[in-house]
């Protein structure tokens, strides 16, 4: 699963370019890599979207763009597009043998910078690199005339701009510019030579109360970069990252109306099933008042809104039950409790907290068993259930001796991923952070990283985490990528990786009137007889 | 045998495939994408597919035969499957996918349902077909003759 040889840097972009392609079919990953290498193109394979976001996430600044499929049984595409967008901002293709307009259309609007109909041919991918070119001609004029301080502005991808720059892609004014920034502000070493901004979490705490404060309807980025008051972020920073959380609240929104309308496309196949209720006694107290085992001291409280049965979300998600275990929480809640600077709290009131779904993190951690699962079951579920399809976990047993998380591919380096965040899961538990450092694993799980590592090492207290603290790299920290799954809790960067660890989640499929089919023999199930 | 009688047995048959709608141009595509580098590239790709998609059939007639059908799975399970055909341009079988999906969204179990045997046979039918067409390949290769290719 791993890249090969590195042009040398007199090769010219785009030669080189670096292409991690996410597709759970292997026949087209192998297609694809063929074809991408074919182009010159530095190309990484994988199989999984949880994988590659952890790839993404830990080998930041490594690639330059990312194609990946739309169906996929472990995560939505979208929603992987999402998060790519949030995290690394890096540009995203989508694919998929569906061309239906609305497919294409959702694609865009979540931020697709391109939809490729499969089979995808090679001279489709040749051109990809001109999203990556156009990314980075987008950044140049973002940085244009910018006086960098230090402060709340936390600035990376350094190396964005010098993987171009070695390749003589920036003009010889740009990298004067650079140089010119890099001296000003010598407290503050991250800031010169970098490109971006970074929406750390105390920013987008900033960005949130602001939005609230002119109140979701009126807001326009002037306003809402006036009233953060950041010196150094610009109204474009401050634009682009409004329209991708609207895009998050919406997408939330519609979830949440397909949940409360029992949206079901399919209504003659698949009769709803009674919801099932939780066990109330492993929930986070997200409802006031539903939940009657405030545990673990959270912090956070919930916004006012009705308390909602479980509820199926969508339709996709009908058939599948969340089997609650009686589980520990106060891990989780330590971290939790941090969300006091959860951001939307507010905004959405209507919403309702579809937690009861969400508590699949109450599970504790659960071993890699995701990374063993066979594509066996595609209930896509786009909110929490992403882990309907996983296996039931089985806490601190062995570790997966197969660590074949891509199906085809060599390991590569992603062993290394592995056994380091092995070690990363049995250091957080409990979890406060008694690691030792940035080890490879913690990498992988960044939220936790972020949050705990620069404070004491030990019992990090909640709520006590300001913006200071959170060097290294808090931008792991996005806290709407998913806010989806833990309802209301917006310690994503946490709940990104608590994602990896899924919950028992039953799937009872959903039982049309099979009467019907009694008259027909049944199928011979014999594939080589 | 002969090379060239092997050669053309070898066209013959690929050709064939063509007409009969068993192939489609996606393939071609495949076959140019082989190198020297990778000489077993397209075979390489097949095989994997017999194996994903032998899985994929498996598994949907298995949940066909339950005495209640999760049809959703089972159409989850054609849409992959029909993916995968079109990756190596196994036309017929993507077609049936395709049917399928026609009659899932209308929900008519009975559409749906007349399809499952038929995506079985053809892709018992495909994968005959390309060993045999395969072998015919190590069989020129051996012989020492090189392997027409095919010009759309």
């Amino acid at each position: 699963m791993e890249s090969h040889s590195v042009p040398s840097r007199a090769e010219a972009f785009p030669v080189g370019l670096r292409v991690l392609v996410v597709d759970d079919d292997p026949t087209w990953l192998k297609i694809l890599e063929k074809m991408l290498r074919k182009c010159s193109y530095e190309v990484t394979t994988c199989g999984l979207a949880r994988v590659a976001l952890e790839i993404l996430r830990e080998r930041k600044n490594k690639f330059d763009i990312v194609i990946s499929d739309v169906n996929m049984p472990d995560m939505d595409g979208f929603k992987l597009l999402e998060h790519i967008g949030l995290e690394m901002d890096l540009p995203v293709i989508m694919m998929s043998i569906d061309g239906e307009t609305s497919r294409v259309m959702k694609g865009v609007q979540h931020g697709a910078c391109d939809y490729l109909l499969k089979p995808v041919r090679m001279k489709e991918l040749r051109n990809i690199w001109q999203h990556v070119y156009r990314k980075k001609m987008h950044e140049v004029k973002e940085i244009e005339g910018h006086e960098f301080t230090c402060d709340d502005l936390q600035l990376i991808r350094e190396a964005g701009f010098e993987g171009f720059e070695e390749r003589g892609f920036l003009t010889r004014e740009d990298r004067k510019r650079k140089e010119e920034h890099s001296d000003q502000d010598g407290s503050d070493q991250s800031a010169a030579k970098k490109a971006r901004v970074v929406w750390s979490v105390d920013l987008h705490q900033k960005f949130v109360n602001a939005v609230n404060q002119i109140g979701f309807d009126k807001v326009g980025p002037k306003k809402i970069l006036d009233l953060m008051n950041v010196p150094g972020l610009t109204r474009e920073n401050v634009a682009s990252h409004l329209q991708k959380y609207r895009l998050y609240l919406s997408r939330l929104q519609k979830q949440n109306e397909d949940s409360a309308l029992g949206n079901n496309r399919r209504a003659d196949f698949n009769p709803k099933e009674p919801p099932a209720k939780p066990d109330l006694k492993t929930l986070p107290e997200v409802q006031q008042g539903t939940t009657p085992n405030s545990s673990s001291g959270f912090g956070f409280v919930a916004p006012k809104t009705e308390t909602q049965p479980i509820k199926t979300i969508s339709h996709l998600e009908e058939d599948t039950k969340v089997k609650k275990k009686a589980t520990s929480m106060p891990p989780l809640g330590m971290l939790l409790s941090f969300t006091g600077t959860i951001p939307n709290a507010e905004i959405k009131p209507s919403e309702p907290l579809n937690t009861m779904k969400h508590q699949t993190w109450t599970s504790g951690l659960p071993v890699m068993q995701f990374m063993q699962y066979p594509k066996h079951d595609h209930e896509r579920c786009d909110l929490l259930g992403d882990y309907s399809c996983l296996p039931k976990p089985d806490l601190y047993t062995s570790a997966p001796s197969v660590i074949s998380i891509n199906m085809q591919n060599g390991t590569g380096d992603l062993l290394d991923v592995k056994p380091a965040l092995m070690d990363c899961i049995k250091a957080i538990s409990p979890l406060t952070c008694t690691v030792d450092g940035s080890t490879l694993g913690l990498d992988v799980l960044p939220g936790i990283k972020g949050c705990f590592l620069e404070q004491t090492g030990s019992n990090a207290e909640p709520g006590h985490i300001t913006g200071s603290d959170l060097v290294p790299l808090p931008e792991d920290l996005h806290l709407y990528s998913s806010f989806q799954e833990i309802g209301c809790f917006e310690n994503v960067g946490l709940m990104n990786s608590i994602d990896l660890f899924q919950t028992e989640v039953e799937s009872s499929s959903n039982w049309c009137d099979g009467s019907e089919l009694l008259d027909y023999p049944l199928i011979d199930e014999c594939l080589f007889a | 045998m002969d090379v060239s009688m092997l050669q053309r047995t070898y066209t013959d048959l690929l050709t064939s495939l063509f007409r009969e709608g068993i192939l489609n141009q996606q393939f071609i595509e495949l076959q140019q994408l082989q190198d020297e580098n990778n000489p077993g590239f397209v075979n390489e790709v097949v095989s994997l597919f017999f194996e994903d998609a032998g899985r994929l059939i498996t598994e949907l007639i298995s949940n066909f035969n339950q005495q209640a059908v999760d049809y959703k799975k089972v159409d989850a399970y054609v849409h992959q499957l029909k993916g995968s055909s079109a990756s190596i341009g196994a036309e017929k079988i993507r077609s049936v996918c395709q049917t399928f999906r026609e009659y899932y969204d209308k929900n008519d179990i009975q559409g749906c349902y007349n399809c499952i045997q038929p995506l079985k046979q053809e892709f018992m039918t495909f994968k005959s077909k390309l060993e045999a067409l395969f072998a015919l390949e190590q069989q020129i290769v051996a012989a020492g003759g090189s392997i027409p290719m095919m010009r759309h």
